[in-house]
């Protein structure tokens, strides 16, 4: 490997050395004696109760919001009623509730699918030397760096009915306009086309970095071997491209379970309900309507919350794993 | 890939590159495009594809209109980062070069911390913000904001940290530096890109946040520039103009950082930070 390529895989080497160091407690740091430890706790001590103030205690008043029954008086003078596990039964036997769940494995599926291949497809591209090559890239991270205010309210207006540029450009291929955003039909489509237009840059950059990795060598013997662009695809840079492959999947799954603000901008998850995922379900709930409902909003989320863990799991054994090879 | 392999013919790649560069990039020069378009020509049958009759008005009311929630913004993303510095640099250096007992606990919390959906936290805050009264105020919102960036900050901090060779460390203490000495005087200048990555993301993140500002900020009278977008869009979806040009305006900032710190940017994107 020239230094060159060396260099340019160092940030991804960063991110695993990131996760790594953190998914294996304990292991491969050294204690020592006294000073040094204390002097290491100094340094934790305001992460730590950040932590604790702003991460842990939000999460409890969240699991105490849904374990009681919130009206906006007892929200703001207290004494809500303890009712158990009754938002969560309540949530679960709502008509909202499949159709979000689906909704949730549609768009996070479809997105991730999508986003990924794409990405896939324009990281073989690039790998490729060409004039321009270098700045048509950086131009490809604009997406993924805009306000998704910006980004949603754009795609709004370009998918609008009437005067979108989307239905202008079918009508142009003689098919008839389709109402994106305001049939319960197509909005899920809109949202995660929205939704994988933002997500490319991220797998793009992703599958670059890990393809820069690969030996330039292991191409040329391929090649002398007479494989094809297709094979050499196939078996020598995917295989080797696997574990940052699912570092990215996984990545974009736990990130993608959660998008609230593209859907929301763009449908406010509707309509009926026909863009609802868990994310917007959650926040209709608690912040949509004029008569809140903190709690069973606070049980959808956590809902989520769980769902969220688990892939993060998976994401954490597929790091040590990696570390470990 | 390698030099001598390099065939002569690659202006039809940059060719094709640059076909799917504009395919990319196609709203974003949509929205440009509109916001310089004329109120009676936005639903003309077939669009203007450039700005032909072009006009700034859109970009009139975005500074009569929209000025005070850029200012907002620039306070609250700014707000974030020296926060998030100041919270992550440290607890970063212990992780990486100090390495106290039961870090790697703390380590683990963090990449946990990073998979918890924004809906949650914003919940959660709107719980304790409104107990505290601290709802609709700009220092509530830098420290729900920068719930985001903290956990990457310190991942990225601790990451870059480790790369530091240890003899310059015991340089500083040979020559009698304590351990904040240390870190102020040696780790921190030498850190230097980390910072720069950090609070790239930190500042970004902050400037686009909108969950947050639209639970804990609804009603304040110091709003960010993503509720102003908001708020024009729900009270005014005639002037599309104008709402592309406050769209084009808050997106100066994403667009000077990839300029200008283009690099940093891309070690962000690696580093396995991800927008939600």
């Amino acid at each position: 490997m020239n230094p060159t390529t060396q260099n340019r895989t160092r940030p991804v080497r960063g991110a695993r050395g990131a996760a790594a160091l953190a998914a294996r407690p304990g292991r491969g740091s050294r204690p020592r004696p006294g000073t040094a430890n204390w002097a290491g706790w100094a340094f934790l001590a305001p992460v730590t109760i950040y932590l604790l103030a702003f991460y842990a205690y939000p999460m409890y008043r969240n699991i105490e919001l849904s374990l009681h029954h919130y009206t906006v008086r007892s929200f703001v003078h207290g004494g809500a009623p303890f009712t158990g596990l009754d938002n969560y039964r309540k949530v679960l036997s709502d008509p909202a509730f499949r159709p979000a769940l689906i909704h949730t494995l549609v768009f996070t599926g479809a997105s991730i699918l999508f986003q990924f291949w794409i990405g896939m497809g324009l990281a073989v591209f690039f790998s490729r030397h060409f004039r321009l090559s270098a700045t048509l890239r950086a131009l490809f991270l604009v997406p993924w760096l805009l306000p998704l205010i910006v980004s949603a309210s754009t795609w709004s207006w370009m998918l609008n009915s009437d005067s979108g540029v989307v239905n202008h450009m079918l009508h142009g291929l003689g098919i008839a306009p389709v109402d994106w955003l305001t049939s319960p039909k197509w909005s899920l489509v809109s949202v995660i086309v929205a939704n994988v237009w933002i997500g490319i840059p991220f797998n793009l950059v992703m599958l670059y970095s890990g393809m820069q990795a690969v030996s330039p060598e292991l191409y040329e013997a391929a090649e002398l071997d007479g494989a094809t662009a297709w094979q050499r695809f196939w078996k020598v840079t995917f295989p080797l491209l696997r574990p940052v492959a699912a570092i990215t999947l996984l990545l974009g799954l736990v990130y993608t379970l959660k998008v609230f603000d593209i859907i929301w901008i763009m449908t406010k998850g509707g309509p009926a309900g026909s863009s609802a995922t868990f994310a917007t379900w959650s926040y209709q709930l608690g912040f949509g309507n004029l008569l809140p409902e903190f709690g069973p909003g606070a049980a959808v989320g956590n809902l989520l919350v769980v769902m969220a863990l688990a892939f993060g799991l998976i994401y954490i054994r597929a790091q040590r794993k990696q570390r470990e090879a | 890939m390698t030099a001598f392999r390099r065939p002569r013919t690659t202006w039809w790649k940059t060719a094709v590159g640059l076909v799917l560069t504009a395919l990319m990039l196609f709203p974003v020069y949509w929205m440009v495009n509109e916001s310089l378009t004329r109120d009676q020509d936005m639903r003309k049958t077939p669009p203007n594809w450039f700005p032909v009759h072009g006009t700034l008005d859109g970009y009139r009311a975005v500074l009569h209109q929209q000025m005070p929630y850029l200012g907002t913004s620039l306070f609250i993303g700014l707000g974030t980062v020296v926060l998030t510095v100041a919270v992550a640099a440290p607890a970063g250096y212990s992780l990486a070069k100090l390495r106290p007992r039961g870090g790697g606990i703390l380590s683990f919390a963090l990449l946990i911390a990073q998979m918890i959906p924004g809906i949650i936290m914003a919940m959660g805050f709107y719980a304790i913000y409104l107990n505290l009264g601290m709802l609709d105020s700009v220092a509530g919102l830098i420290v729900a904001d920068s719930t985001i960036a903290v956990p990457f900050a310190t991942l990225v901090f601790a990451a870059f940290m480790t790369g530091i060779p240890a003899e310059l460390l015991q340089a500083a203490k040979t020559d009698g530096a304590g351990q904040l000495r240390t870190f102020w005087s040696i780790v921190m200048p030498v850190s230097r890109n980390a910072v720069v990555t950090v609070s790239l993301f930190a500042f970004l993140w902050a400037w686009s946040d909108f969950i947050f500002a639209n639970t804990l900020d609804g009603q304040g009278g110091a709003q960010p520039i993503t509720l102003g977008i908001y708020h024009y869009i729900g009270n005014n979806n005639q002037q599309w103009n104008a709402i592309m040009a406050t769209a084009v305006v808050a997106s100066v900032p994403a667009t000077v950082l990839l300029v200008v710190a283009q690099r940093y940017v891309a070690a962000g994107v690696t580093a396995g930070a991800v927008k939600d």
